[in-house]
């Protein structure tokens, strides 16, 4: 299909970047502040040859996606905290099956019920660590329409390429702001699909990793017989209680996704070069900061911004190399602070200041100039 | 006899200017629940239209205390409240869940399965209008075949659950299906709900003019033309024993019924079916469903 120019929501551009990806399976339930995700796609779905199926609760909306991605297909599921919440032993057991997917999380104000009409960032540290057990994820943080296509594109491509779940976190404001979108041709797009087995079947081993960490994915329905389970399996599949096993699979399962770290990692860098205060933001926040650091610097005060679209591996790199340029950081995010304990870590010895705002409103150019003008005259 | 409106107590429960849409047969419903039971009762709501209208801000839309749970877990809760009640000597307070279609047939039905197993002595209420209406519309287990939501465009597939058979296989203490039409007979039965102690479940019909699609003033209207044209039954039953409506008993004989097409034409969320001819093929899907659940009902429980 030719380029296409769309005024439209976030949610929706979401779901056009999943279609443009490939995907062609969503398993959903409804939710606010997502559920334009899985109207738009119970129309666009049956238009492509895919199919959107809504589900009796969460727990059941992903554990489809699963089965469905071990058939082949690229699969996704939409919902919000809430959802997420349910969804977590799974999201373990896709991490353990090593399943491609994609979960998009609109944030929306919580813990429990929260604010649903509302943005917030507080699924940050939950998109993390909220299945139990040592594992790593990937996790984008759009901050516009068309970065929702934009991301949800490379989150599909990481899925399949690291074999992993790969969350999609945007703020309820991205979800549901309006601007223009271009949905480009597709043979503009650059798709990544999982590694297939090659080997003889009787040779095949399922979860034996090549050196990028990976192991090829046979489907169900091939000519390979395999087991995936969520208990701790070797090379064959087989579960095994044996320590050595344990030790060797989640010490690869966080090795193939931190080993990749850079390839993974995408942040943008504004007017940082001679900066002397870094903003830290990403998101809807972010949107605000571009604007405080211009109003900054037509006061004087050299400040820039390092906009993360990834915290998920962290970006530890980018975070320290900011850390060594500049004399203070401010992270700006709509939460109590989370990604913030992560720069302090990186970032020391210089100094973090954090910007918290836990509700619905993000960060105000003007709030966080003000903040500047504070920080500079320190 | 049925209880005559002056004999209702006059003290009202929903309270004025809560959240509700115009039209919203849940207030019916809920106004005569409390009534019956006179605030001698905690309320446990999970996700659905009713945890917003009891609460949007700044108001407390009901005069009786409500806990608000997560979406799964209302009749879980509901055994904390009750067992904890227990512990504390209290036999009197009722323990209501009171939950939506999603919540009860969807994703609430462990929940209620497991609280009927452990033969929680409380109350649990659907309001069942038929889809998720709290997040704008989409389709649920109990969506009714060919009713268009916002995620079945073009009207859904399948056909609704048969709940009540599903929680008549637990076998509580007494069952009841109600529809807003008739608050006093729903009143009646919230009466005689208070009278057996063990698990009891209610399953109410309730129109809704946002997700239906029908003028706010026709909610009566169309909750007896479900009734009349057979859709809905009203039925009872204490232990094993069954009792057929008094609404429904004469619409046992399919001759009886109302056309079908009177209570469809009345919802815009029909309306395909008869733009631009009437789909005769869809609309006698929809009958032969009607019968099939009449028979079922009669054979399993006569």
């Amino acid at each position: 299909m030719p380029e296409r120019v769309m005024f439209t929501m976030g949610d929706i551009a979401c779901a056009e970047g999943a279609l443009s990806a490939g995907c062609r399976y969503l398993g959903g339930y409804p939710i606010t502040p997502a559920t334009e995700i899985a109207e738009w796609m119970s129309i666009r779905m049956p238009q492509v040859g895919g199919a959107y199926v809504q589900y009796e609760d969460e727990i059941a909306a992903i554990t489809s996606v699963i089965g469905a991605s071990w058939t082949g297909v690229k699969s996704m599921t939409a919902t919000s905290g809430p959802g997420v919440s349910l969804m977590l032993e799974a999201i373990g057991l896709a991490v353990m099956t090593e399943t491609p997917l994609v979960i998009v999380n609109i944030m929306r104000g919580g813990p429990s019920t929260g604010q649903p009409t509302r943005g917030q960032q507080g699924d940050i540290m939950q998109a993390k660590w909220g299945s139990h057990g040592d594992y790593q994820i990937i996790a984008l943080t759009p901050a516009s329409v068309q970065e929702m296509f934009d991301q949800t594109v490379q989150a599909f491509n990481l899925s399949e390429k690291y074999r992993t779940p790969v969350f999609v976190l945007a703020d309820e404001t991205v979800g549901h702001m309006r601007e223009r979108l271009v949905i480009p041709d597709e043979k503009d797009l650059k798709l990544e699909y999982r590694k297939t087995p090659t080997v003889d079947p009787k040779d095949y081993l399922p979860f034996k990793a090549d050196d990028d960490l990976v192991p090829p994915m046979a489907l169900f329905g091939s000519k390979y017989q395999f087991y995936a389970t969520g208990l701790t399996h070797d090379e064959r599949g087989y579960p095994s209680d044996k320590e050595n096993v344990q030790i060797e699979l989640v010490t690869r399962l966080q090795n193939k996704i931190l080993h990749n770290a850079d390839k993974i990692i995408d942040v943008e860098r504004i007017e940082l070069d001679d900066a002397k205060i870094g903003v830290i933001a990403y998101g809807t926040p972010s949107r605000s900061a571009k604007k405080a650091i211009k109003d900054a610097r037509n006061e004087g005060i050299k400040a820039g911004l390092l906009r993360l679209k990834t915290v998920w591996p962290f970006p530890e790199k980018q975070v320290a190399q900011l850390a060594s340029e500049v004399d203070h950081i401010i992270v700006a995010e709509q939460n109590l602070g989370q990604v913030y304990h992560m720069v302090k870590a990186v970032a020391a010895p210089t100094p973090v200041h954090l910007m918290a705002k836990p509700a619905g409103m993000p960060q105000l150019p003007h709030e966080i100039l003000t903040k500047l003008r504070d920080v500079n005259s320190m | 006899m049925m209880v005559a409106t002056k004999d209702m107590p006059l003290k009202e429960y929903v309270l004025k200017g809560n959240a509700a849409c115009a039209g919203c047969q849940d207030m019916v419903a809920l106004r005569h629940a409390h009534k019956a039971l006179e605030g001698d009762v905690i309320q446990v709501v999970p996700a659905c239209c009713t945890s917003v209208v009891q609460s949007l801000w700044p108001k407390s839309g009901l005069a009786i205390p409500v806990l608000n749970t997560a979406f799964p877990a209302a009749a879980a809760t509901a055994s904390g409240v009750r067992a904890a009640l227990k512990a504390k000597g209290n036999d009197h307070t009722m323990v209501m869940v009171w939950a939506g279609d999603g919540g009860t047939f969807d994703i609430g039905l462990q929940a209620l399965s497991g609280a009927l197993e452990r033969r929680t002595d409380f109350l649990y209420i659907c309001y069942n209008n038929q889809v998720y209406s709290n997040t704008g519309t989409q389709r649920s287990s109990a969506t009714p075949l060919h009713a268009k939501t916002t995620t079945t465009w073009f009207g859904k597939a399948e056909t609704e659950k048969m709940l009540d058979l599903i929680v008549a296989a637990h076998e509580p203490v007494y069952q009841f299906t109600a529809n807003t039409s008739y608050p006093r007979d729903f009143y009646d039965k919230i009466m005689k709900a208070k009278e057996h102690p063990g698990p009891k479940f209610g399953h109410i019909f309730l129109p809704c003019p946002q997700a239906w699609n029908y003028p706010v003033e026709k909610g009566v209207e169309i909750g007896k033309l479900a009734v009349e044209t057979g859709y809905w039954i009203q039925w009872e039953r204490i232990g094993e024993e069954f009792i057929l409506g008094r609404q429904s008993k004469r619409f046992l004989d399919p001759e009886k019924r109302k056309p079908i097409d009177e209570y469809l034409k009345m919802q815009g969320r029909f309306s395909h079916l008869y733009k631009p001819t009437r789909d005769d093929k869809k609309i006698a899907e929809i009958e032969a469903f009607i019968q099939h659940r009449w028979d079922v009902v009669m054979r399993t429980f006569t």
